[in-house]
């Protein structure tokens, strides 16, 4: 008895699954199929985090839409999200091409040198990697000089301190975020001499619990604006939920902490990828590193909100216009290290080779490197 | 007078292999039912992403490498898991000695670097097993000795291996040219495993060892010792067996194992050391150890299983373009159904007539 039950019971289930079979496999038919795009370029995007992280991966996927967008029919996107800075991301990228993929794009820093031993083990396929230093001959290193938006974000973050403490929530020690709190620190010190930015590093792009409990410890020790460098909007949520201010990172998130967001310095990848897939379909691929800037248009200051301080708008246009026509340049000297010694005379600048390998804090950042 | 009655689970005398077998398959094919509410929900087709994911796993060469290059890992640390077990000694820290395996391995790849290839990768897998295989001892020898939880002392020297490997990656170890980003330097390339067939030769060492402890555990006086402690500990001992000799020498096998993971998933696979060379598959091997029953062969096919299971979910991801979370939803479905059916051919469940109840009351 128990047995024709349980066989019963086992052939009803065969059936549902068949049904479930059937009833689907009935919808794609009358949809249009995929094969029209079989002339598609298909590209490939890897992303550290989440592709909706409310930060840089979800900066970099708009940028993805805006490709696909603009290219249609031409162009195939194809995504990985929350890859992990190990030998996966070249397991990833080897999936990826198995797929048919002939243009990748690996987004994160610590994707760098994966991305280039896939690169020479596949030399039809164009690789680009996004903020670190390797290139080679079907590979190109793509990035920004967000260090000119951090500047303007430091005249608003200056501007509104009433304790003068700024923190500062960072992801790891490299040159690329050493840049970023230079420039802000730089930036506030403009209009506020007195300030101190505190650094709290995270050791992580992605991982919300961990930067929220490092903004925390920023607003325990008096700070009442804090900027961040990581790819979440904890920091954001933290001081909203202290009362006090917070500039964002990478997407315009003036929703997320209505009442703490000031502004936030933007990444605008979209033009970059149409441009660089367009160039492949025609056939003009060249071997060209990339670094944008706010002239432009890939790197740019959220319009400010509400919550900005009276008269920080005018002087973050101004410092703008001067940075575009190039009368400002955030890295001239004189700028004296955490020791007070000169780091660059007056008169100098920084080389673009010494900012991309910066390994020391300007005077007025608390913190260390290490 | 209504009878109180509760629905009891009972262990089953001896499950006959069929109705295992119906009960399983049951399962996997509820678990696809349930599967498919949810691919439906995610407007794609049930019976295409099914098929997607066969693909993914076994669809062409490449992928079918790849899917054994992840079951690897998994068959070698179930079998080293399977010992430990047999004996009922709950060894949960195959994630510690993988970690401290490969930290072995990459001190001897990082110092040695300029002896030949064969020796060099001979005296790597050696110090992996010797680490790797010392590391179980100490919970073992603190059971052996005190009679602690091992279950408790093994969970907790993975968070000790782990963080050892994190210290190394962000302290003495970083890599001075990677401009402060916490990496330690590649191998050279004569601390690399070399390939056979497209995949690095891990996947000999895994073939020859489930061969190698099938008959350890079922063919040999030391395999019989361990499944009788594992029994009753009062019959080894009534049988003369040396309890706390075997139980160390099967840990140190059992570690051993996890700790030659760590070697071939640090140069085989990720070519340097970091904290992500465990991957979780330290915790992932009790799975699959347990689905074979800790039978050798067996643990060989639920790897390779799970291996696609896995490598077809990461396809998927792509093909359709849903999210990360979405194929982890899936897998996790699939996994839930078949270790819950595991309960059922187990167990089966039987009204009982609460006569306990009233009679404790009457008393």
């Amino acid at each position: 008895m128990k047995k024709t039950i349980s066989l019963l019971l086992v052939l009803v289930l065969v059936f549902a699954v068949m049904l479930t079979g059937c009833g689907a496999k009935a919808t794609p038919a009358a949809a249009p199929t995929e094969t029209p795009k079989a002339e598609a370029i298909k590209v490939g995007f890897i992303y550290v985090g989440s592709a909706n992280d409310g930060g840089y991966s979800q900066a970099h996927d708009e940028g993805r839409k805006y490709l696909q967008e603009q290219l249609g029919d031409k162009v195939e996107t194809i995504i990985r999200e929350s890859v992990p800075e190990s030998s996966e991301v070249e397991k990833v990228i080897n999936d990826m091409i198995d797929q048919g993929a002939k243009v990748i794009f690996s987004t994160s820093f610590g994707f760098m040198d994966f991305t280039e031993k896939a690169a020479k083990a596949h030399p039809d396929v164009k690789f680009y990697h996004c903020s670190g230093f390797k290139s080679g001959e079907n590979f190109n290193n793509y990035f920004g000089a967000m260090e000119q938006a951090r500047y303007l974000a430091g005249i608003v973050a200056g501007l509104k301190t009433e304790t003068n403490k700024l923190g500062y929530v960072a992801a790891f020690e490299i040159p690329e975020v050493v840049r970023g709190i230079n420039a802000f620190t730089l930036g506030a010190q403009s209009v506020n001499k007195e300030i101190t930015v505190q650094v709290n590093w995270t050791h992580t792009w992605y991982d919300p619990a961990k930067e929220k409990e490092a903004a925390k410890a920023l607003l325990d020790a008096g700070c009442d604006v804090l900027a961040q460098h990581q790819d979440t909007t904890a920091t954001q949520q933290a001081a909203e939920e202290k009362g006090v201010w917070a500039i964002g990172y990478d997407l315009d998130t003036r929703d997320s902490a209505p009442k703490a967001y000031l502004t936030a310095p933007l990444w605008h990848w979209g033009k970059y990828y149409a441009a660089e897939v367009q160039n492949i379909i025609d056939g003009n691929w060249k071997q060209v590193n990339y670094y944008g800037d706010l002239k432009d248009g890939l790197i740019e200051l959220a319009p400010l909100t509400a919550n900005a301080p009276e008269g920080a708008q005018a002087a973050v246009d101004k410092a703008k216009a001067s940075i575009i026509d190039g009368s400002l340049n955030v890295f001239a000297g004189p700028i004296k290290d955490q020791t007070g010694a000169v780091k660059v005379a007056e008169g100098s600048a920084m080389t673009f080779e010494e900012m991309m390998s910066v390994n020391w804090f300007v005077q007025g950042v608390e913190g260390k490197i290490k | 007078m209504i009878m109180p009655m509760t629905i009891r689970a009972i262990k089953k005398s001896e499950p006959s292999r069929l109705k295992a077998a119906t009960i399983r398959i049951g399962a996997i094919i509820l678990a696809l039912i349930t599967s498919s509410i949810f691919i439906l929900l995610l407007d794609l087709n049930p019976a295409n992403v099914y098929m997607k994911m066969v693909q993914g796993a076994f669809g062409t060469a490449y992928r079918a490498r790849e899917t054994i290059i992840k079951a690897i890992p998994l068959v070698i640390t179930s079998l080293g898991i399977a010992i430990a077990f047999r004996m009922q000694f709950w060894n949960i820290g195959g994630e510690g000695q993988i970690a401290m395996g490969a930290f072995a391995a990459s001190f001897v790849a990082l110092n040695m670097s300029d002896m030949s290839k064969p020796i060099l990768l001979l005296l790597m897998i050696l110090a992996a097993m010797l680490v790797g295989g010392l590391w179980a001892l100490i919970p073992a020898f603190f059971k052996a000795q005190w009679g602690t939880n091992e279950t408790i002392v093994t969970l907790m020297m993975n968070y000790i291996g782990l963080k050892w490997i994190m210290y190394l990656q962000y302290g003495p170890w970083r890599d001075p040219n990677s401009l402060g980003f916490p990496k330690i330097a590649n191998f050279t390339e004569n601390a690399i495993l070399p390939k056979l067939m497209g995949v690095h030769i891990g996947w000999i060492f895994a073939l020859l060892l489930v061969a190698a402890v099938y008959i350890f555990l079922n063919h040999t006086k030391k395999g019989y010792e361990i499944a009788v402690i594992g029994e009753s500990i009062n019959t080894a001992r009534y049988a003369g067996i040396n309890i706390k000799r075997t139980i160390l020498i099967a840990i140190l096998l059992s570690g051993g194992l996890c700790g030659l993971v760590g070697m071939i998933q640090a140069s085989g696979v990720n070519s340097t050391l970091s904290v992500e060379v465990t991957g979780g598959v330290g915790y992932t091997a009790i799975i699959t150890a347990w689905l074979a029953s800790l039978s050798a062969p067996v643990i060989l096919v639920v790897s390779i299983l799970f291996a696609a299971l896995l490598e077809g979910g990461s396809y998927i991801q792509t093909v359709f373009g849903i999210p990360e979370s979405a194929a982890l939803i899936l897998q996790g479905i699939i996994l839930f159904f078949v270790l819950g059916s595991e309960f059922f051919v187990q167990y089966k469940f039987i009204l009982v007539k609460n006569q306990n109840s009233v009679k404790k009351e009457v008393v």
